[in-house]
């Protein structure tokens, strides 16, 4: 009897052994979103989850943790348990969001895993609204400050600082178009197709469904090239003769101190995801742009946004 | 809706994986029904943690599936041991009892498990012509239709509720305060942290609904637990027998039952268990024969039956077009709609449209299924209530533990489950409900984003609330309701007055 206890416990301890050296991933990951369901990041985030559950053999659960601009959810993955198993896809906002004192958090706070998208900004309006053109809608503003409303990010976000540095450099006291927070370009859409706001500065595949479906009409590209999408878009440099240019970009990253064979075996699974046919044509699909950048580029990649969004903060005057 | 959203959406049901935990969590909410004291609001908490590891469809499905049974089932103990099952079922408990005892059990649980069908399957079919075209509606909303949408629902939880509207009050505040903690608000302001990194990121809902509507349970049960059941003892033959009588002669009650469960339903803060009450009361009240009711007659069974189940369906209205939960299962719901990315709204229909008609599919199927399990639950029912609760119980405590610490990986989350399981136990002990605070807590970032969105929007002008039109109806409504008490007491002095 005494021996068959001692082969069962021994049995146990090795099962149990057995477990804490077999290799990561062994559990669900969970991948949280800063911002809200249907937005650019959510969509981005969820194909690459759903593309990464096939190399890492577990689900990958998607949470959008909202709020706060954007701080609460990266603060939650700044804060998750260093342990593989709660990741993220931080946004340009992280570059941004410590200079205008909504938190201490920096990009220097995470381990990046890779760069997977870069996507300018544009300028959107109701389909029927009185404002035909980037130069009438300036104009407007110009004329009567504090009437129009604008939103499509949190408070500082960079929808917000493209549209305020587009004011700026025309002259225009970024002011005369007072920011309503939203939680991701999605919400600040729907906000403006019902006549809540009058100008959405989000990037042109987040306005696409809304582009096709009649209800929005994008009027400009904040980048030297016309949207691959909308090859009639014109471009803030035809239209106005501005250098004005910004995007949003996105990364995947961990908590800073995540074991390194995790942090490889997540970044060699994000680039497979990212050299993926189902990824490229995902994001041609909604328009998304594509650029990678490793562990360590990311980390560079994300220190020169740092120093030029906080420059360009300061220069409209939303930095503290 | 078109056929391919409709094909994609019967291929997502019909693989057999769906369909096994469309099984699995029947079974499971059969038993669960039928146990006095765990109720379907507590099946769906405990079924949480493990629709974490499931696809979007399937773990819907089973909440769905597990919530219908658990209702129709509630109905079992009624007849045999004169304890309803699920809160649901109380309204008519008595009734059921004293036709078990004047022989007829098997019309009782017939009439149960048939109208429960009936009424769920009317829930269904206007939750399937209601939401789509209510989300149309919608898209036109702003967050000054949605404040008033928030205000409406938190109020009607308050005052349009059996009960002290003072202590539903203090429950709806205790929700809001749950609700503020966190930086999770427009301004990303640290509020009630105590520079605590879990408090930062806000009181995660799920662990604290599973203590409140499991935990408190568990409490309740071990303080009753001296009792025994006595069984009655009755030959149950087939339940069917009568049926088709019994539809033709309340066809009116039936269809009342399930139009009134279904709107009470789609009430926030108002379910299943409000429903039955309401629709056995006016059953009674409209009856041609209204002496027979209380002494085993079957009419009241026929209608509230129908209305408990069509209240379920109902509820999920608001909570996919709006995110505004129709009773404290959907308000679970919620939590796990976001987790699976079918974040509810009004772009949900037509951006996951195959996975809501799948949805919408699961509610049909489970409201069939619920006639062939439902008779093996009522013939098994015997063994079914001769679990032993004193090892039941632990069993439970020890879900809600593992299922708490599984969402965030935290122990936080089980701190949080016992500390609210003891409170919610504690508020209904002093008649204090419950789901007007869980509507605060689901609800509370809600109203202040869309405050907050709105005074900017207006340049500070509360008068802005009210200068569109839906808002301004909306607005006069939610004022109406809340205004409510202070009218009926109004008029009770006027009407007293010789």
């Amino acid at each position: 009897m005494k021996a068959i206890v001692t082969r069962l416990v021994l049995a146990a301890a090795l099962l149990v052994a057995g477990a804490a050296q077999a290799q990561y991933p062994q559990r669900p990951i969970q991948l949280i979103v800063p911002w809200g369901a249907g937005g650019g990041t959510d969509a981005t985030a969820r194909i690459i989850a759903s593309l990464m559950e096939k190399e890492l053999k577990q689900p990958i659960n998607v949470v959008n943790r909202t709020g706060g601009s954007g701080v609460v959810g990266h603060d939650a993955i700044a804060r998750a348990a260093p342990d593989g198993y709660t990741i993220g896809m931080i946004t340009v906002e992280i570059t941004m969001m410590h200079h205008v004192g909504l938190t201490a958090l920096k990009h220097t706070d995470y381990a990046p895993i890779g760069l997977v998208n870069a996507d300018p900004a544009g300028i959107h309006v109701r389909v029927d609204s009185a404002y035909k053109s980037t130069r009438d809608l300036i104009a407007a503003i110009k004329a009567n400050p504090g009437k129009l409303k604008a939103s499509g990010t949190g408070q500082g976000g960079i929808w917000h600082l493209a549209i305020a540095g587009l004011l700026k450099d025309q002259g225009v006291d970024p002011g005369a178009l007072p920011w309503v927070p939203s939680n991701g370009a999605a919400p600040g859409l729907q906000d403006m197709v019902a006549g809540g706001v009058d100008v959405v500065p989000c990037s042109i595949p987040e306005a696409r469904a809304m582009i096709d479906s009649g209800k929005v009409r994008a009027l400009s590209i904040m980048d030297p090239n016309p949207p691959a999408l909308y090859p009639n878009v014109p471009t803030l440099q035809k239209e106005l003769g501005s250098k004005w240019a910004i995007a949003a970009w996105r990364v995947i990253a961990a908590p800073k101190g995540i074991p390194a064979d995790a942090q490889r075996t997540l970044g060699a699974a994000l680039k497979k995801v990212y050299d993926s046919k189902e990824y490229k044509d995902f994001m041609a699909g909604r328009g998304f742009g594509v650029i990678w950048a490793d562990a360590e580029g990311t980390a560079k990649f994300m220190a020169k946004s740092d120093t030029d969004l906080g420059a360009t903060l300061k220069a409209v005057g939303l930095a503290k | 809706m078109t056929l391919a959203v409709l094909s994609q959406a019967l291929s997502l049901v019909l693989d057999p994986y769906v369909l096994w935990v469309v099984f699995a969590s029947a079974a499971f909410g059969l038993f669960v029904g039928a146990i006095p004291g765990l109720t379907a609001t507590m099946a769906t908490a405990l079924l949480v943690p493990v629709t974490f590891f499931m696809p979007p469809v399937p773990a819907i499905a089973a909440i769905v599936t597990a919530t219908a049974m658990a209702i129709f089932a509630g109905d079992i103990p009624s007849c045999l041991l004169r304890m309803p099952g699920t809160a649901a079922s109380a309204a008519y408990t008595d009734e059921a009892y004293a036709m078990t005892k004047k022989g007829h059990g098997e019309m009782a649980l017939g009439a149960g498990l048939v109208f429960s069908a009936v009424g769920g399957l009317f829930g269904t079919a206007v939750l399937i012509a209601a939401a789509p075209a209510l989300a149309e509606v919608a898209l036109k909303f702003s967050s000054f239709e949605y404040f008033w949408l928030v205000v409406l629902g938190l109020s009607s939880a308050v005052f349009l509720t059996f009960g002290s509207p003072l202590k539903g009050v203090v429950s709806l505040l205790l929700g809001l305060l749950v609700a503020a903690v966190g930086l999770d608000n427009p301004a990303a302001f640290p509020r009630f942290t105590f520079g605590n990194a879990e408090l930062s990121g806000g009181l995660t809902l799920i662990p604290i609904m599973i203590g409140m509507f499991a935990v408190s349970e568990i409490l309740r049960n071990v303080a009753a637990m001296e009792q025994p059941w006595e069984m009655a003892q009755a030959r149950i033959g087939n339940v069917f027998t009568g049926m088709w009588r019994l539809a033709k002669r309340y066809p009116l009650g039936i269809l009342r039952g399930s139009a009134l469960g279904t709107a009470i339903g789609a009430l926030p803060g108002a379910g299943a268990d409000i429903a039955a009450w309401m629709s056995y009361a006016i059953s009674k009240k409209f009856s041609k024969e209204p002496e027979k009711f209380g002494t085993g007659h079957v009419e009241g069974i026929v209608e509230a039956g129908a209305s408990n189940n069509s209240a379920l369906a109902g509820a999920w209205i608001p909570s996919l077009v709006f995110g505004i939960p129709g009773d404290s299962i959907t308000a679970i719901v919620i939590g796990v709609l976001y987790i699976k990315g079918l974040n509810p709204g009004p772009t949900v229909f037509m951006e996951k449209a195959p996975e809501m008609y799948a949805i919408f599919f699961i509610f049909i199927i489970a409201n069939l299924l619920m006639l062939p399990l439902g008779v093996a639950a009522i013939k098994g029912a015997k063994q079914l209530l001769r679990a032993p609760r004193e090892l039941l119980m632990p069993v439970i405590l020890l879900f809600c533990i593992v299922g708490s610490f599984a969402i965030n990986n935290s122990l936080f989350g089980v701190v949080l489950m016992l500390v609210f399981g003891l409170l919610a136990y504690v508020m209904e002990e002093n008649g204090f409900p419950v789901a007007p605070a869980i509507l605060g807590m689901v609800l509370g970032a809600m109203l202040e984003e869309h405050f907050i969105s709105s005074m900017i929007k207006s340049d500070g002008r509360l008068l802005g609330f009210f200068e569109r039109p839906i808002a301004g109806a909306l607005g006069g409504l939610a004022l109406l309701v809340i205004a409510w008490p202070l009218v009926r007491a109004w008029l009770e002095r006027k009407g007293g007055k010789p």
